[in-house]
């Protein structure tokens, strides 16, 4: 029979409690009732939103791939970093006015831990530091009243599968090692490809039939719980619905290093549409006891960064 | 009449306006990268020399995948943080658009079927690459700039695609500014080669460290500089899909496509003031006068 005092609660399991793939592009922010769609995706938010707070999380980690760095990873550590934010493509939507409330402790613990993975980090705390489109409507959608404070951490333009695992796994290390309950949020889109012209918002439509049966792929994987098959998917998926900006499709690679590389999650798509011919989803995971078990996997697993082996990209 | 008075490759790595310690850039650096920043000087003092109303520069730091955007608000001001290199570069900027130019681009560009956006939005930041371009040609800011976007179909389609549009912009670019009143100086804001290094040392300006990323990046630099230098300009056109992918360039953003396309594919030499390399990344600065400016 326990003697601890039987009205102290238990604490709640440090770890990675809920996971969010949320589209950055500013419509559903700025111009939600421009389109059926956009409606859509920002009920879609709010939706998240009170999932995500359902599992009490004390931290929300933001990866975005709309933040590109090239000395290694970046990570946001001014703790209310404030600021007018236009968009250099949607600046006709309007201005974001933000103050956000970052965790400027568990930024330089994140650094500290990818560091000892062999990654290069560095924290960032200067007024005015751009922040990227995707974390700011992410946090501005997500958590308006900033209750639960952000760590954002950017996207390696070079970095490929065995850097961006790393990078993940570092995460992981960082949360379990501060006991942190972590909600983790990956900002990107599924495809990517922009009509290149100007539209009427309500004829918004995904891009090509390829793409929204690529895409339509990925989030039957995800609402049934299968996040790392998804992962070991990402370089077909990069191959075939990915405008090659950067050197692949790591979204995914980062988002199951940090949540454990399995496929026990509860799944589930709160929205798909279009935005701008792009694949926008509201995607929330919850880790379960059970699930879709893991697959013979292609893809190596790596523990350490051994650094930079010269290969061109 | 308008006319192109002067144009010129301008490459925007902050660590050179890091290095000057302009007043405007809070941090401070001990030195760095001079061969580049000579050669900026002696740009500065050929521009000297030349009578100018206004900077049109187009940046590869204003990514815009739809359509080609033009600053469109009068006067801007404002602070520019690096998102790369944030502990380098912290700029307070003031700066004033040719808006009624840049509407007669834009209009230009239109016409010749592109897509085209005037940037309105006054909270907009202006882009690093369009001001360290401007600072280092023109540390005064005392003429009115128009900056350009960087439309990203290089990416989308391929470098034979961007090309197409950026020559066409080029041409629209040439048409405008014959039409307007304006005598004008052409700045393409990119690096040749643009492969980084992906770490930093402890001294950013620390140049025992800086050097070419690799012995091929050069051999591509070298190429295209000895190829503009001679005049050679629809060769670097015509070779441009090669070098974009094979040198990881930044050309791939338009800037010099468009140029070259602006400037009539000039045949006559290129004057060098200067190339070095930023974090590995490899940086020519170029220019030439037309002969109807001379």
């Amino acid at each position: 029979m326990s003697d601890s005092d039987p009205t102290e609660l238990e604490a709640p399991e440090p770890g990675t409690v809920y996971g969010l793939l949320v589209p950055g592009l500013p419509q559903p922010l700025l111009c939600p009732g421009a389109g059926a769609g956009y409606q859509r995706l920002h009920d879609a938010f709010a939706a998240a939103r009170r999932q995500l707070l359902a599992h009490e999380p004390d931290l929300l980690l933001v990866y975005s791939t709309m933040w590109p760095s090239i000395i290694g990873h970046q990570i946001q550590a001014d703790p209310q970093p404030e600021w007018v934010h236009v968009d250099e493509l949607f600046h006709d939507l309007g201005s974001i006015p933000y103050r956000f409330r970052i965790d400027e402790g568990f930024a330089h613990q994140l650094r500290d831990a990818l560091d000892a993975r062999g990654l290069t980090a560095r924290t960032v705390a200067y007024h005015g530091f751009p922040i990227d489109t995707g974390s700011v409507v992410a946090l501005k959608l997500l958590n308006p009243d900033n209750s639960v404070p952000a760590v954002i951490i950017s996207s390696n333009v070079y970095s490929d599968r065995a850097e961006t695992v790393v990078v993940g796994k570092a995460c992981r290390d960082a949360i379990l090692a501060g006991g942190r309950r972590a909600a983790v949020v990956v900002v990107g889109t599924l495809s990517n490809r922009l009509f290149t012209d100007w539209i009427d918002p309500a004829d918004d439509r995904i891009h090509s039939l390829k793409d929204d049966e690529w895409n339509r792929k990925i989030l039957e994987f995800l609402g049934q719980g299968r996040l790392e098959d998804t992962a070991q998917l990402s370089r077909e998926i990069h191959r075939q619905i990915r405008v090659p900006k950067v050197v692949n499709f790591k979204s995914m690679w980062f988002w199951s290093a940090v949540m454990g590389q399995h496929n026990q999650f509860d799944g589930e798509v709160f929205a798909y549409e279009a935005l701008h011919g792009t694949g926008g989803a509201v995607v929330g995971l919850a880790p379960c006891g059970s699930g879709v078990g893991d697959k013979e996997f292609d893809e190596d697993d790596v523990e350490q960064f051994h650094g930079d082996r010269d290969v061109l990209a | 009449m308008g006319q192109i008075v002067f144009g010129a490759l301008a490459p925007h790595p902050p660590h050179l306006v890091y290095a000057a310690n302009p007043p405007q850039n809070e941090p401070t650096a001990e030195c760095g990268w001079e061969t580049l920043r000579w050669g900026y000087e002696r740009l500065a003092d050929r521009l000297s020399t030349i009578e100018y109303d206004t900077i049109v520069v187009l940046s590869p730091h204003w990514q815009t995948y739809v359509g080609t955007h033009f600053l469109g608000v009068e006067r801007f001001h404002s602070l520019s943080v690096d998102p790369i290199f944030p502990n380098l570069f912290r700029y307070r900027y003031d700066l004033t658009v040719d808006v009624p130019l840049a509407e007669q681009l834009c209009a230009a560009a239109s016409e010749a079927g592109l897509v085209t956006k005037m940037m309105r939005n006054p909270d907009f930041r202006v882009d690093y690459g369009t001001i360290v371009s401007c600072h280092l040609t023109n540390p005064t800011w005392d003429k009115p700039i128009v900056s350009i976007s960087s439309q990203r179909s290089a990416a989308f389609y391929s470098v034979e695609v961007m090309q197409e549009q950026m020559l066409a912009l080029g041409r629209a670019t040439a048409r405008a500014i014959e039409a307007s009143d304006r005598r004008v100086v052409l700045l393409a804001s990119e690096s040749l080669s643009h492969r980084h290094f992906v770490s930093e040392a402890d001294i950013p300006e620390d140049m025992s460290r800086e050097h070419i990323t690799n012995h091929h990046q050069y051999l591509w630099d070298m190429k295209l500089i000895e190829m503009l230098r001679t005049g050679r300009t629809r060769e670097v056109v015509d070779l441009m899909p090669e070098f974009t992918e094979q040198a990881v360039s930044e050309s791939d953003s338009g800037a010099l496509t468009w140029l070259i396309s602006a400037l009539s594919f000039p045949r006559y030499t290129a004057e060098l003031y200067g190339y070095g390399t930023v974090i590995g990344t490899g940086n020519a600065v170029m220019g030439w006068v037309p002969r109807e400016a001379r």
